[in-house]
């Protein structure tokens, strides 16, 4: 009988590995979860699997905008980030929540960071998972609002997003100064992404506490770059690039902004039916292509990736 | 390939010239280049030209199915990750029929192949085969519904059927070209690989142990089936990542040659099969086959394709033109960007973002970004200027305002004289554009 060699690489490098959460022992209050740890492509068993890749559940302090579509399963509980958190892990078994405090922008609602610091406590407070904690994304704003979320549950080691190549530094020593993790921002681009990994690096960042996001454009928004940015950051980090061997997450929520994902249109069938899919395949490229963490918005399309994680793992 | 040094060991070095080349090196090099045929040298040994024509065989074996315009060609692939170069035949879908089943259930698959036909930035997106399985197991049934879908559709067929004698029949009941067999097994490769031959067809080989499946291939080539397919019998994502991960980069990576040819996943009956198609789509699958297909799956599944089997080097591009946003009017606005898909998507979802309506001009830039597009002369005040005048949009667009990206501030002295129209100079980053829009 012929023998079918596996070509299993000799890969020098090996993803690192990030704790998200503290437990009583360490001061905090929830169960910690790890990712990352793989050593060879994705969900090649022969190479090394590492950690399950995660879900984390969208909550949005202010939700405007958002497709009925994706969020129509937590009813009003999206009015009332504590409901939203509790509801995606009570019923829809997230793995993390990934709270957006998008009511502190200074062109919306501008919520004072006290009052961010309130909801983030509360979340903190709903939920036994860890948490990820983003701001609205206007430089200043953030630098404020995360500097006093940061001191507010120090001892919780939440994932804290993002810094970016014009606006680490203080979010940097906020994270570090309370050990929490946090989010190296780049925009779809594996120098870039090297780059900042560099910069938090000669910040004083511990490797063990980033995490990754290069920017997954959703499908049919450019998908096939960051496909292929994801793979080649992941082959990289095996080959044996330290700067590029922090675990990677993937924000996978815009996609919901593709036209076509939920657009009424009778020749393209149930537009949730699509927008869940919408979702679920641009997921499944992220982790296909080396995500650790994804963020997802519908509960429907969780529910996918989470059973093609471990169907991918082999139930492991 | 082989290398001009690898050809030159079996050319017969007498540098006679009767190649038109005047030593054996120099037709050796012209080989390795594929400028000249083998056969030009008269002294080749048949032995030299076995072992050189193995050797510059493709990694994985283009085979096509059907005919004409509809064909499908699978294979012929040379990398492992698309940025090394790209993936260059797109992964097939199939929808499956089943002879037993009733008038209601063909009709609505036999619609398929018409409906889940869709435009996207310029390409087409459709499904590509149908397949008749032959559940009654009986020859006469599956003949005459191959005969009814070969008959109602153009599309390329896949013949699904454990019994070589129902294939040929069937095959030979209609003027089908091509039709892919599925498939050989262990139990009936020696018929289907006597039928397949007998009627130039593709066939598909299946086992669901890797090892049992070189040993087909093997049986089947020396028994003059060569156009093969490979059925890796996978029940889960799991065996379709790692099955099709050790097929592809074996062949790609020329570390075993036995399983060089494209792959044909069965998703019929899995539990998983959109997830499943979406996993071959990504790794390496050639021809999916699939019980049914929504145009809600559809749609994600056939944009997943396009995107990831984009050129690396080759941007997708926008068709130029006019595209209205949020049900604009002729107080409306004008905005434009470049033809890069990218580009164009962020834009044009920021608009939408914003709920104002707006007209979103596309400029042909080859598919440049703004900074690129302009740096190049791809994008003028002229360009713009011109596609303005051709697109209509000052006629839709009365009120006489064009909104410029904000890295083109540089241009908007020009086109405002260029067009008479009113210039504003819109933010750098796209994200900026709904607070301008509202502002207006």
């Amino acid at each position: 009988m012929v023998e079918v060699p596996v070509p299993k690489e000799k890969w020098s490098g090996k993803i690192g590995t990030v704790t998200l959460g503290a437990g009583p022992a360490d001061g905090g209050s929830r169960a910690p979860v790890q990712i990352g740890g793989e050593g060879g492509m994705p969900f090649l068993s022969y190479e090394g699997l590492g950690s399950r890749q995660l879900i984390a559940g969208e909550v949005i302090d202010t939700a405007d905008n958002l497709s009925e579509l994706a969020v129509r399963e937590f009813g009003d509980s999206v009015n009332d980030p504590e409901a939203w958190a509790r509801q995606w892990v009570e019923r829809f078994d997230a793995d993390l929540v990934c709270l957006k405090l998008h009511s502190t922008n200074p062109e919306g609602r501008n919520t004072s960071p006290e009052d961010a610091v309130r909801t983030v406590l509360k979340v903190l407070a709903a939920v036994k998972v860890p948490v990820i904690i983003y701001g609205c994304g206007h430089e200043e704003k953030d630098a404020k609002t995360m500097e006093a979320v940061s001191n507010a549950c120090s001892k919780e080691r939440s994932l804290l997003g993002h810094a970016e190549e014009t606006a680490y530094k203080t979010i940097s020593a906020a994270a570090t100064a309370n050990r929490h993790a946090l989010v190296a921002f780049s925009n779809l681009d594996i120098n870039l992404a090297k780059q900042m990994n560099i910069l938090l690096a000669d910040f004083g960042v511990k490797l063990d506490n980033v995490v990754m996001d290069p920017l997954m454009a959703g499908l049919g928004m450019g998908l096939e770059y960051s496909y292929s940015v994801n793979e080649r950051i992941r082959i990289a980090a095996l080959m044996g690039d330290r700067m590029l061997q922090a675990p990677m997450l993937c924000d996978i929520t815009p996609s919901w902004e593709a036209r076509e994902a939920t657009d009424d249109n009778a020749q393209w069938g149930d537009a949730e039916e699509r927008g869940t899919w919408w979702e679920a395949t641009t997921g499944l490229a992220a982790l296909m292509s080396g995500a650790d963490l994804l963020i997802v918005r519908s509960p429907r399309s969780a529910a996918i990736l989470r059973d093609a994680i471990a169907d991918l793992r082999g139930g492991k | 390939m082989p290398t001009a040094i690898e050809i030159f060991k079996f050319l017969p070095k007498k540098n006679c010239g009767k190649c038109n080349y005047p030593t054996c090196l120099a037709f050796a090099m012209q080989l390795a280049n594929q400028k000249v045929k083998l056969s030009d040298c008269p002294f080749i040994t048949e032995e030299a030209k076995a072992k050189l024509e193995a050797s510059s065989a493709p990694p994985i074996r283009l085979i096509a199915v059907g005919s004409g315009e509809n064909k499908v060609e699978l294979g012929d692939e040379t990398e492992l990750y698309r940025h090394e170069k790209k993936f260059f035949h797109p992964t097939r879908y199939a929808v499956v029929i089943s002879d037993l089943a009733d008038e209601q259930g063909i009709a609505l698959k036999l619609r398929r192949a018409d409906q889940l036909r869709f435009d996207r930035v310029g390409q087409v997106m459709a499904l590509d085969l149908l397949a008749v399985r032959n559940d009654s197991r009986d020859p006469a049934r599956f003949a005459a519904l191959v005969k009814r879908v070969a008959g109602a559709s153009r599309l390329p067929l896949v013949l699904m059927s454990e019994d070589p004698a129902a294939i040929v029949a069937a095959a030979k009941g209609t003027t089908l070209e091509r039709p892919l067999i599925h498939a050989a097994t262990a139990s009936n490769l020696d018929g289907m690989a006597a039928a397949a031959k007998e009627l130039k067809c593709p066939l598909v080989v299946k086992a669901d142990d890797l090892n049992a499946l070189a040993d087909l291939v093997g049986k089947a080539v020396a028994a003059g089936a060569e156009d093969l397919m490979l059925d890796l019998g996978v029940s889960n994502l799991q065996q379709t990542v790692e099955r099709n991960t050790i097929v592809r980069k074996n062949a790609v990576k020329k570390t075993f040659r036995g399983l060089g040819y494209p792959i044909v996943t069965n998703a019929c009956g899995q539990e998983r099969g959109m997830l499943m198609s979406l996993v071959s789509t990504m790794k390496y699958g050639g021809i999916v086959l699939l019980d049914d297909l929504d145009p809600a799956h559809a749609i994600p599944l056939f944009v997943l394709r396009q995107n990831i089997y984009t050129d690396p080097q080759v941007p997708i591009q926008v068709k130029a033109g006019l595209y209205p946003i949020n049900n604009p009017g002729a107080d409306a606005p004008v905005l434009f960007t470049t033809n890069f898909s990218l580009t164009y998507f962020t834009v044009a979802a920021d608009i939408e973002k914003s709920k104002v309506p707006a007209w979103l001009l596309v400029v042909d830039t080859e598919g440049l970004s703004v900074m690129t597009a302009f740096a190049a002369g791809k994008m003028t005040a002229d360009s713009v200027a011109e596609t303005l005048r051709s697109s209509g949009a000052l006629e839709k667009s009365t009120k006489g305002l064009i909104v410029i990206p904000g890295m083109l501030s540089r241009m908007s002295g020009k086109l405002q004289e260029l067009t008479g129209a009113k210039v504003v100079v819109g933010p750098r980053e796209s994200s900026g554009i709904p607070k301008l829009l509202k502002t207006l």
